[in-house]
């Protein structure tokens, strides 16, 4: 709470600041024509340079000043900058409350800081020197916003609404539109407003502006009630679509105001129509091409993977720019940019740039949210704008909200005709009320010229007030609304793949039964569509390796991995080691069972799953984060954990005091240039130099015996009841030191070796302080290891199934043949204790340099 | 085809739309399907379900028929599958993929889901002995993958593992290391698609117009 407060007060003296440097700016006498934040240079020559030209030049000089005061020459970016800070700060006070953001919504609650904030320059300008001014708005708040929107869209759902979300956003708006103008003209036929100057036309544009739900205001509130997806997508999209529906209806209307009653006729108004199909249909397919275009081009930017990231904004803001420029709708044009281009994009990117787009869509989308509320409220201190017509406020408030109730119900009834599953009331309840104005409509409203219409200031302050009405007030009453008619809520799916299989099946399904029935419908389409997509669009979009790995199933599978995989890393670290989930055995195991075909999916898979880790794993050169398959490599883990308790200390030491001294290079395109080959190397042979003294250490000391038996009764234990088993635990239980099955167990031993170099020490010949011993380096390793190995790449590993799965699960099916020995993360602690037993007593036995153990649960894999 | 224009011709078509709950308009155009599958014989049979050229590409497609010859969706106490089906037993098997009524009851759309589901549940338990084994389950995965090219059999087969350990995992939370998970029975099937709004997904729109000439 204290910290709330000092940061309120800190951002009222920042306020108080720029307060300051406003009255600077009047008393040089340069008027602020758009506005403090984000002025367009082009259209308002920053003061700055225009009049004193506060440094260079700015008079005769007498002697060579030390520093100047050149407060103009920077203003305008300045102001921007400060803005932007006092808008964040706002939505940082805010989202500190808790308590209050959980009532009152945080749209809100920023335009009544706006309104703080206004009262504050109102106070020392005594004139509003700030507004949103369209100009602004439009070129750098909203496009940001928009292509957010449409890059987050869940396509599945748009699309399979797409009939009923564009019904209500042409139709709907349409009918907004125009029962709002005529209504208020009729009531002023009848007088109920007094005495103003607006006719029929004029109505009708202020009714076209006032329409649109706008998607700001809309996400802002339906960010924090959870509805079910359904009536999400459906508002979320009206409110998207709509700003085009509205902006073409503006300009139409504004072109009959201009021309003026008497000149339409009905040629005017069929082309009126025209245009409309023609702005909005045309905006939509400028962000296709747009969409295609950055699609395409990511295909070909793996070697600039630092402004990758780049292209996705520029040419989603050009896209908006162009549309713009060609008089398209170019809200249209940006979201359908987003929608075509987030498929292709996240497939063709490298993960590391999906990353970065999404947070910096995030933080442009969220921030310029920020401002465009804050500014909202500020606009709004300004006595110039403020002419206040009881009746055609409240008149035009009341029309609003019973119209889009009479529009949704009437609409939806029709769609519920041919709707597979209907929407119902209470889903219609809430999409009436969720009919929020906001930024779009006042920015549209600031855009009417005064010149024709004579009463812009009442429509100014008329939209204001149905803004600050339908966010804070509506906004407000939303979550309560929800809970008291028990909307349906969205619910927090977990990704659980049996879901995700049986939705592909459903899919199939539907599409078979369709088939048959000789019915086309949605699934028909759709299936047409993606056999289409699959057959063109991916060939020319997607990169071949990104291609590959697409499926729907397996990247849910994949994910389920990289959560097990990293919260079995987090396991580790938590028990002091990390080098034991670089079991290299399940990968040795899998690639025996599996042979060749195998390796020429995997690399692609693992190779993205190195990337992801590589923050995680203190060495790129050993990215096999797999997954253990078998029980014996579970032991195998339980061996190397304990041997790696002692090495990682070392190592860390060790290894961390020789990054230091590095020295630190900079470079501008690339991320990884502190890795060091040598300093690589040096780590290993330090690593291994440590690990030799605890080796030795190790020989002294003698593991309690104890011990030994416990292990052995667990061993039996966990394996009772499976026939396939008995003979493992036998096996496991009485031959811990049995070297039988030598080759089996050699063999897997020594490829672990040539993936993981900490291994190498073991190996024959291999002196330890032999600096050959990198395992890239050794031309002897080849011998020892498997064929299947021979052309298998260091990144190649695994894929297991689900870690989260086997934690859970202390048995399995009699017929899950390879998945039966599985154990629980149990059974990796027991061999996490016990496991220092057989590998101190062989270490005693062995010379050094020693001859390679073979690790004790080996023998498991000779059974096999 | 024209005696089968006129409902009094089939009188039998009020009956089969109180048994199945289609309205006779909609029986109609699935009895000129069913008449155009079959080459106007009283009966289906597999070739001509597998003969559909769009049927072809679909991955589960062996799954599908299969469902239409099988006596479990037939809601009849028999089972095991059958050579050929009549026009009854079409419309029975379609009738699970009709969209559920607008204003249901709590317990009729549980009635709905738990019938849509078992309908999905048969589909995958193929030797009809009330659980979904593994091998069966694989299957099932392996036929969806199938389709994708760059997933090899084996990945089908570690996927359908990792989902069975789930399941198990959700099935039956803690059990015994000596216990084993033999399959998923239909309780858990249940219980496991808990949160899958099946009454509202698996559903057809069907049409009174007749688009079977549209698609062959």
């Amino acid at each position: 709470m204290a910290t709330t407060w000092r940061f309120a007060l800190f951002l009222f003296v920042m306020l108080l600041g720029s307060g300051g440097l406003s009255l600077a700016i009047e008393k040089s006498g340069t008027t602020e024509p758009s506005g403090g934040h984000g002025v367009d240079p082009s259209s308002s020559p920053a003061p700055g340079h225009g009049d004193t030209g506060g440094g260079h030049g700015g008079g005769p000089i007498t002697t060579l000043p030390i520093v100047t005061w050149k407060w103009l020459h920077v203003s305008t970016p300045y102001l921007v900058a400060l803005w932007i800070l006092v808008s964040w700060l706002c939505k940082f006070v805010i989202e500190a409350n808790h308590h209050v953001t959980s009532v009152i919504p945080e749209s809100a609650l920023l335009i009544c800081f706006g309104f703080i904030l206004g009262g504050m320059i109102w106070g020392a300008d005594l004139q509003q020197t700030f507004k949103l001014t369209p100009t602004v708005f439009f070129f750098y708040l909203l496009p940001q916003i928009i292509l957010d929107a449409g890059y987050t869209m869940p396509n599945k759902l748009f699309f399979s609404n797409l009939g009923a979300i564009l019904v209500y956003a042409i139709i709907g708006t349409c009918w907004n539109a125009a029962s709002l103008g005529l209504s208020l003209w009729g009531c002023q036929k009848g007088g109920a407003m007094g005495d103003i100057d607006v006719g029929l036309l004029q109505y009708l544009l202020f009714g076209s502006l006032i329409a649109a739900v706008d998607p700001v205001a809309v996400i802002a509130v339906f960010e924090q009630v959870h509805v079910n997806e359904v009536l999400f997508i459906l508002v979320f999209g009206e409110s998207l679509l709509n700003d085009g529906v509205t902006v073409v209806l503006f300009n139409v209307f504004d072109a009959f105001v201009t021309l003026g009653g008497g000149q339409i006729d009905a040629v005017e108004i069929i082309k009126g129509i025209v245009s409309f199909f023609v702005v909005a249909f045309g905006g939509s397919l400028m962000g296709l091409v747009f969409g295609l275009l950055i699609s395409l081009l990511t295909r070909w930017t793996k070697n600039i993977q630092i402004i990758e990231p780049g292209f996705v904004f520029v040419l989603g803001y050009l896209a908006y720019l162009t549309a713009e420029m060609l008089s398209l709708s170019a809200i249209l044009s940006i979201v359908f940019c987003g929608v075509c281009c987030q498929k292709y994009i996240n497939a063709n990117m490298d993960e590391n740039s999906v990353n970065t787009v999404r947070f910096a869509m995030k933080v442009l989308a969220n921030g310029s949210e920020t401002i465009i509320f804050v500014f909202l409220g500020i606009s709004a201190i300004d006595k110039e704008i403020w002419v206040w017509n009881t009746g055609f406020i409240l008149l035009t408030l009341l029309f609003i909200f019973v119209y889009r109730i009479i529009g949704v119900f009437l609409l939806t009834w029709i769609l519920n005709k041919y709707r597979l599953v209907p929407i119902g009331w209470i889903d219609q309840v809430i999409m009436s009320y969720g009919g929020l104005r906001g930024a779009v409509a006042y920015g549209l409203a600031v855009m009417l010229d005064e010149s024709k219409i004579k009463e812009k200031n009442l429509m100014i302050s008329t939209t204001l007030i149905v803004v600050y009405f339908t966010v804070i007030l509506q906004g407000i009453t939303m979550k309560p609304l929800v809970t008291w008619l028990k909307v349906k809520r969205a619910k927090i799916a977990e990704l659980t793949l049996i879901e995700k299989v049986q939705n592909k099946v459903f899919d199939h399904l539907l599409v078979a039964i369709e088939d048959i029935s000789g019915q086309i419908g949605h699934n028909y389409m759709r299936d047409k569509w993606r056999n289409f997509e699959d057959k063109w669009m991916t060939g020319w979009l997607m990169k071949p390796s990104a291609r590959k790995n697409r499926d729907n199933v397996f990247s849910v599978f994949h994910q389920l991995n990289l959560k097990d995989a990293m919260s079995y890393v987090a396991e580790g670290e938590r028990r002091g080691s990390l080098e034991f989930v670089r079991n290299d055995n399940s990968y040795v195991d899998f690639k025996k069972k599996f042979g060749e075909e195998f390796s020429e999916v995997m690399p692609d898979i693992m190779a993205d799953m190195r990337d992801d880790h590589s923050g995680v794993s203190d060495m790129r050169r050993d990215p096999v984060p797999s997954v253990s398959l078998n029980m014996h490599q579970q032991s195998m883990k339980g061996v190397r954990e304990t041997e790696d308790v002692n090495s990682h200390h070392l190592l860390q030491q060790h290894l961390y005091k020789g990054r230091k001294q590095h020295r630190h290079r900079y470079s501008r395109s690339h991320f990884n240039v502190n890795v060091d080959e040598d300093e690589v190397q040096e780590i290993f042979q330090r690593t291994m130099r440590s690990r030799l003294e605890s080796f030795k250490s190790a020989k002294m000391g003698v593991a309690p015996p104890s011990r030994k038996h416990k292990q052995k009764d667990q061993q039996q234990k966990m394996s009772n009841g499976k026939s396939l088993d008995k003979g493992k635990s036998n096996y496991s239980g009485d031959e811990e030191f049995d070297f039988s099955s030598e080759g089996e167990g050699a063999s897997g031993y020594n490829a672990s070796g040539h993936s993981f170099p900490m291994r190498v020490a073991y190996r024959p010949g291999a002196g330890i302080e032999n600096p050959a011993f990198i395992p890239d380096l050794d031309p002897t390793s080849t011998q020892q290891i498997p064929p299947w190995l021979g052309e298998v790449e260091l990144d190649s590993g695994t894929v297991a199934p689900s870690q989260r799965a086997q934690v859970r699960l202390p048995w399995t099916p009699s017929n899950l043949r390879r998945l039966a020995p599985l154990r629980t993360s149990t059974r990796s602690t027991d061999s996490f204790m016990l496991a220092d037993t057989p590998v101190t007593q062989q270490w005693s036995d062995l010379p050094p340099p020693p001859t390679p153990p073979p690790p004790p649960y080996n023998s498991a894999d000779g059974q096999k | 085809m024209g005696a089968l224009q006129s409902a009094s011709a089939h009188p039998e078509y009020g009956d089969l739309a109180e048994k199945t709950g289609f309205s006779i308009g909609k029986i109609r155009v699935l009895h000129k399907r069913f008449k155009q599958l079959s080459h106007n014989e009283e009966t289906l049979r597999r070739d001509h379900l597998n003969d559909i050229p769009d049927l072809a590409c679909n991955p589960i497609r062996a799954q599908i028929v299969e469902a239409f010859f099988d006596r479990r969706n037939y809601h009849q106490n028999g089972e095991g599958p059958v050579q050929e089906i009549g026009f009854e037993e079409f419309l029975v098997v379609m009738s699970h993929f009709r969209p559920p009524s607008l204003h249901m009851t709590e317990e009729q759309r549980e009635n709905v889901r738990r019938e849509k589901l078992r309908f999905l549940f048969n589909m995958h338990d193929t030797d009809n002995d009330g659980t979904i084994t593994l091998e069966e389950y694989r299957h099932v995965v392996e036929e969806l993958l199938s389709r994708s090219g760059a997933l090899e059999k084996e990945t089908a087969k570690s996927i359908a593992d990792a989902a069975m350990l789930e399941v198990a995992s959700i099935s039956m939370g803690h059990m015994e290391p000596d216990e084993f998970y033999e399959g998923i029975t239909f309780e858990h099937f249940l219980k496991l698609l808990h949160g899958f709004e099946i009454e509202s997904k698996m559903n057809i729109h069907f049409l009174n117009m007749d688009t079977s000439t549209l698609c062959k």
